[in-house]
C-alpha cells in the first residue's frame, strides 16, 4: 500500500505523550500528489498511538469518491487505502457538509463511513486539537 | 518555546521554502527552539546538492544546511518522498539526513507549535 | 484558539472563503505570500475580511506586502501588519496553526 509500514516505526520514546493530531486533505487526487502522500503520514502516525483525525474538505472529498479507476491514466489508485484506515484503528474520519453539498455529492457518494459535519462544527473540533497537517 | 516546521514545497516553484527558512530565522533569533525542520512532498528538493541557481539568486540548499550546522537544528528529510524524486544519501547537501515520516510525527509530539509551509 | 494562516490570493484559489468558513469567534488569521492581496481595500475580497474583522484579528505579512508593491494604505481597515518577528509571535501567542494550502 505504502512503501513504508507503521510497524517500522514502533520507537518506545513517545510512549504515553498522546496529542490530538488532525490532517487536512483539501485537494482532489491525481492532479496532485498531496492526497496520497498524506496517507503515508496518517498511517505511519499510527504507530505512535496519537489521537488522529482526518479531515476532507473542499476538492479533498474526491478523494473519498466511489469508483476510482485510474488504468486509462496509468496512475496507482489511491482511494482503495482509506478502506484500509479501519484496519489501523483510523476512523475518526470527517467530511465538511457544505464541500458536499457544492460538488453535489452526498456520504452514500463515499467508499468509506465518514462522520459529516457543518462548518462551523469542524471549526470547533479544529480548535481541540493540538497539532493540524496539512498540504 | 519549542517549534517544528514542515516544509511541502521545493526552493523554485513556490515561495514555501523562503517564507519557512525567514520564520525559523526568525523564531531562532528570537530564541526559541526549532525541535525539526521536515522536509516533505516537493520539499525533498531543498535537500539537493545537485541544485546550482543562477549567482544572483539567492541559494535555499545553502541557506538551510548554514541554518541547520549553525544552530544545530535538524534537518529531516522523508525517505520515500525523496527517493521517489531521486534524492538519495550521495546528493544531500551538508546538515540534511534522510528519515522516516515517523519523524514528522515525532516533531509535532515534541514541539509545542508544528508550523506547515507548502502550496 | 487557532492562528490561521493563508498564502494564496482569493482570486486564484478559494483558499480564503474555507479559512472564513471555518474559522471561530476570537481566532487569528494571517495573510502571507500571495495571501496578502486580499488585504486590498479595493478588491472584492475586501467586504469578507470587513466582516471577519468583527470578531476575528486579521494580520498581513509586510515583507510580502513590500515585495509585491502594496503599501499600508491600500488595506482593509483593521488589518494589522507583522514582520517575521511578529509572525512568531503570533504562533506562540495562539495555541494552534493551520495552514490552509
Amino acid at each position: 500500500m505504502t512503501d513504508e509500514t507503521p510497524e517500522e516505526f514502533e520507537d518506545d520514546e513517545y510512549v504515553g505523550v498522546v496529542k490530538k493530531f488532525m490532517f487536512i486533505n483539501r485537494k482532489a487526487p491525481y492532479g496532485s500528489i498531496y492526497g496520497h502522500e498524506m496517507q503515508e503520514t496518517i498511517l505511519i502516525s499510527t504507530a505512535f498511538e496519537q489521537d488522529v483525525s482526518v479531515v476532507f474538505m473542499d476538492d479533498g472529498v474526491f478523494l473519498l469518491k466511489k469508483g476510482h479507476d485510474t488504468a486509462t491514466i496509468n496512475m496507482k489508485n489511491v482511494s482503495p487505502a482509506y478502506r484500509a484506515f479501519k484496519g489501523y484503528d483510523i476512523e475518526k474520519l470527517y467530511v465538511e457538509r457544505e464541500s458536499l453539498d457544492a460538488r453535489g455529492l452526498s456520504p452514500n457518494d463515499l467508499l468509506v463511513p465518514v462522520e459529516v459535519l457543518s462548518a462551523t462544527e469542524l471549526g470547533d473540533l479544529m480548535e481541540q486539537q493540538d497539532i493540524i497537517i496539512s498540504a | 518555546m519549542k517549534f517544528g516546521i514542515l516544509v511541502n514545497e521545493g526552493p523554485f516553484n513556490h515561495q514555501a521554502s523562503d517564507s519557512a527558512y525567514q520564520f525559523t530565522w526568525a523564531a531562532l533569533q528570537k530564541g526559541h527552539e526549532i525541535v525539526r525542520v521536515f522536509f516533505y512532498h516537493d520539499g525533498v528538493n531543498n535537500a539537493s546538492n545537485l541544485s546550482e541557481p543562477q549567482s544572483d539568486d539567492r541559494n535555499l540548499v545553502k541557506l538551510w544546511s548554514e541554518l541547520g550546522q549553525e544552530f544545530d537544528v535538524e534537518l529531516m528529510v522523508c525517505v520515500s518522498a525523496g527517493l521517489r524524486r531521486g534524492l538519495t544519501e550521495e546528493n544531500l547537501a551538508p546538515g540534511f539526513e534522510l528519515s522516516g515520516l515517523g519523524q514528522l510525527i515525532g516533531a509535532g509530539i515534541d514541539s509545542d507549535r508544528l508550523i506547515v509551509f507548502g502550496d | 484558539m487557532i492562528l490561521h494562516t493563508v498564502n494564496k490570493s482569493p482570486y486564484e484559489r478559494i483558499n480564503l472563503d474555507s479559512c472564513l468558513r471555518v474559522a471561530r469567534i476570537g481566532c487569528g488569521i494571517l495573510l502571507l505570500e500571495d495571501g496578502v492581496i486580499a488585504a486590498l481595500a479595493t478588491g472584492a475580497a475586501a467586504q469578507a475580511l470587513s466582516v471577519a474583522l468583527s470578531d476575528k484579528s486579521v494580520y498581513v505579512l509586510g515583507p510580502d506586502l513590500d515585495a509585491r508593491g502594496l503599501r499600508e494604505c491600500d488595506l482593509v481597515i483593521g488589518i494589522k501588519i507583522v514582520d517575521y518577528d511578529g509572525f512568531v509571535d503570533l504562533v506562540a501567542g495562539y495555541d494552534t496553526v493551520q495552514a490552509w494550502l
